[in-house]
């Protein structure tokens, strides 16, 4: 792998940027691998990464049906933040923060990791009161997390209507600090080119249309580009995970939904942090281009069509100028839709399958973004042991026959 | 934007309608007989379709009923609606 540095910019500058190495290769599918990874999302990725760097599996390709980060990945809002309720999801989301803060090194990839910190409001005291409870708990779990007035607020954001009279009078907002944003291609190209360094076959352009099972056992998955034997499968295919789940014969108490988001024509820094409300299903930040990268909430209907309706757009739009009124003649410029595959509990599957060498992540509807790191290296841990880590035992397939389900509503929501 | 038709109303903007989820989920006949596997598959699992989707709506804004619609989950394409109770038509067989 060519490093990236200071000095590789300017030789290729000198050379009017024409030849740059690949930062992959694109091998065409051997007939075996040890594990195949179904889906080129972030996730993904960082699952063959890990499988590669923490446990020496090197034989090991990963299939994506388009291209690298073209769901989910390429379409968040990128907030990234670990402020959740609970201690199995604290110490999961945790993880993986610490992950991204080390991982533009660790990549040699800039992934633009900017901690600008990441503020949730409260409309009324109950919202108030579930932040408080929030911020303890995650204060408790040693996440840095602490709530601000309305004063600290607006000193933070002067934009922000935070007078009495607003729509959504502001009350008060937890703040985590260390919670930012990041740029989501180069997380999914800063893995792709560590794994693909370290021996893995990425594939693009190759979808998996069948998985073969034979006496309970997982065989190889048959793809546009022929059937290729596995080892084990680790399937990361977000909103098509129930697809998936269907060839090997089983189901999934996941539904997938539309998630859209939208960014505004380019203005001068004007909002410094993340705003999220959850209760007006509005998040906002603003992009280094200066760009208004504003989230919205889900379509209510199921859906696999990459994009959604307008009413929630409307919607959307409607409560992010009762917030910031400065925003009132600002132009929108592109608008999008991806697949979430939202859990019941709104919390990731990530584990073994009724189908034995057969693995599934999947299940972070609306906030897996800031998971991509953690995530993957759990689920590298699971595949490569054949039994989860500490981090990911409690987000098993069998919370949902045990009961034992990780309630993360009011953390995730539908924001992120 | 979808056009629902409701089948007492007729054809309105999909803002009228409350979304239900998939249909034809059978309420257990004797809960006592279950066992955790039979609750979590009656409470928690969900086909979610690619594809013709056998779903619920109820038209919050109008007449206020329940109904069965069956909806092209990729093209978004109602293909049947259906009153509850009712057997869904064929066009709503594809994709079985
Ligand atoms: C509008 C929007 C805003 C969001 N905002 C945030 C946010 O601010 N913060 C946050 O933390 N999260 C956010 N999320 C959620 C986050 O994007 C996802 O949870 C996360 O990116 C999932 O990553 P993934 O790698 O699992 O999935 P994906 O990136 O979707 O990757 C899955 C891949 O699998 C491929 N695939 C599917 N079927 C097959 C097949 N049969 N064969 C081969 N490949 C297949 C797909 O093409 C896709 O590339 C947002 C999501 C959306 C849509
Ligand atoms: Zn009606």
């Amino acid at each position: 792998m060519a490093r990236y540095s200071i000095f590789s910019l300017l030789r290729n500058a000198a050379r009017y940027h024409r030849d740059w190495p690949a930062a992959w290769r694109s091998p065409d599918p051997r007939a075996a691998y040890d594990v195949v990874v179904v889906g080129g999302g972030g996730h993904g990725l960082a699952t063959a990464y890990y499988l590669a760097k923490e446990h020496g599996i090197t034989n090991v390709a990963v299939l994506e049906k388009g291209w690298l980060g073209g769901g989910n990945t390429g379409r968040n809002t990128t907030i990234i933040r670990s402020n959740y309720l609970w201690d199995e999801s604290a110490h999961l989301y945790e993880h993986s923060l610490r992950l991204y803060e080390g991982l533009s090194q660790e990549l040699n990839y800039n992934i633009m990791l900017s901690q600008r910190g990441v503020m949730n409001l409260a409309h009324n005291l109950h919202d108030l009161r579930e932040l408080s409870r929030r911020v303890n708990a995650n204060r408790l779990n040693g996440i840095d997390s602490e709530i601000l007035t309305p004063e600290q607020i607006k000193a933070m954001v002067p934009i922000l209507d935070v007078s009495p009279g607003a729509r959504y009078p502001v009350l008060g907002a937890s703040l985590q600090r260390r919670g930012g944003v990041a740029r989501h291609d180069a997380v999914a190209w800063g893995f792709a080119r560590g794994a693909d360094a370290r021996g893995v076959d990425i594939i693009q352009n190759c979808e998996v249309t069948g998985i073969r099972v034979s006496d309970g056992r997982v065989e190889g998955v048959e793809t546009s580009r022929g059937y290729i034997r596995a080892g084990k499968v680790a399937v990361v295919v977000a909103g098509h995970a129930s697809v998936l789940a269907e060839m090997a014969g089983f189901r999934l108490p996941v539904e997938s939904h539309p998630l859209q988001a939208l960014v505004s024509e380019p203005v001068k820094p004007i909002h410094p942090n993340v705003v999220m409300s959850n209760a007006v299903h509005v998040y906002v930040s603003q992009s280094d281009k200066g760009e208004l990268v504003i989230g919205a909430g889900i379509d209510a209907y199921t859906s696999y069509a990459q994009r959604g309706s307008l009413p929630v757009v409307e919607h959307q739009m409607g409560a992010l100028l009762e917030l910031f009124p400065v925003f009132s003649r600002l132009r929108m410029l592109r608008q999008w839709g991806g697949i979430v595959d939202v859990c019941p509990d709104a919390s990731p599957i990530i584990g073994k399958t009724p189908v034995r060498n057969l693995y599934f992540n999947c299940g972070w509807g609306t906030g897996g973004f800031k998971a991509t790191p953690g995530s993957g290296w759990v689920f590298a841990h699971t595949v490569a042991r054949d039994e989860p880590h500490a981090l990911n035992a409690a987000f098993s397939l069998e919370r949902f026959t045990t009961g034992a389900l990780v309630d993360e509503h009011g953390a995730a929501a539908v924001a992120h | 934007m979808l056009l629902i038709e409701c089948p007492w109303c007729g054809p309105r903007d999909e803002q009228e309608f409350g979304y239900g989820g998939e249909a034809h989920i059978v309420r257990p006949a004797d809960p006592h007989a279950l066992d955790d596997a039979a609750w979590g598959e009656y409470l928690f699992m969900r086909t979610n379709r690619k594809g013709a989707h056998r779903e619920r709506w109820v038209h919050s804004e109008g007449c206020r009923r329940w109904f069965n619609v069956v909806r092209d989950t990729v093209s978004h394409e109602i293909l049947a609606v259906y009153r509850v109770g009712e057997a869904p038509p064929a066009a709503g067989r594809r994709g079985e």
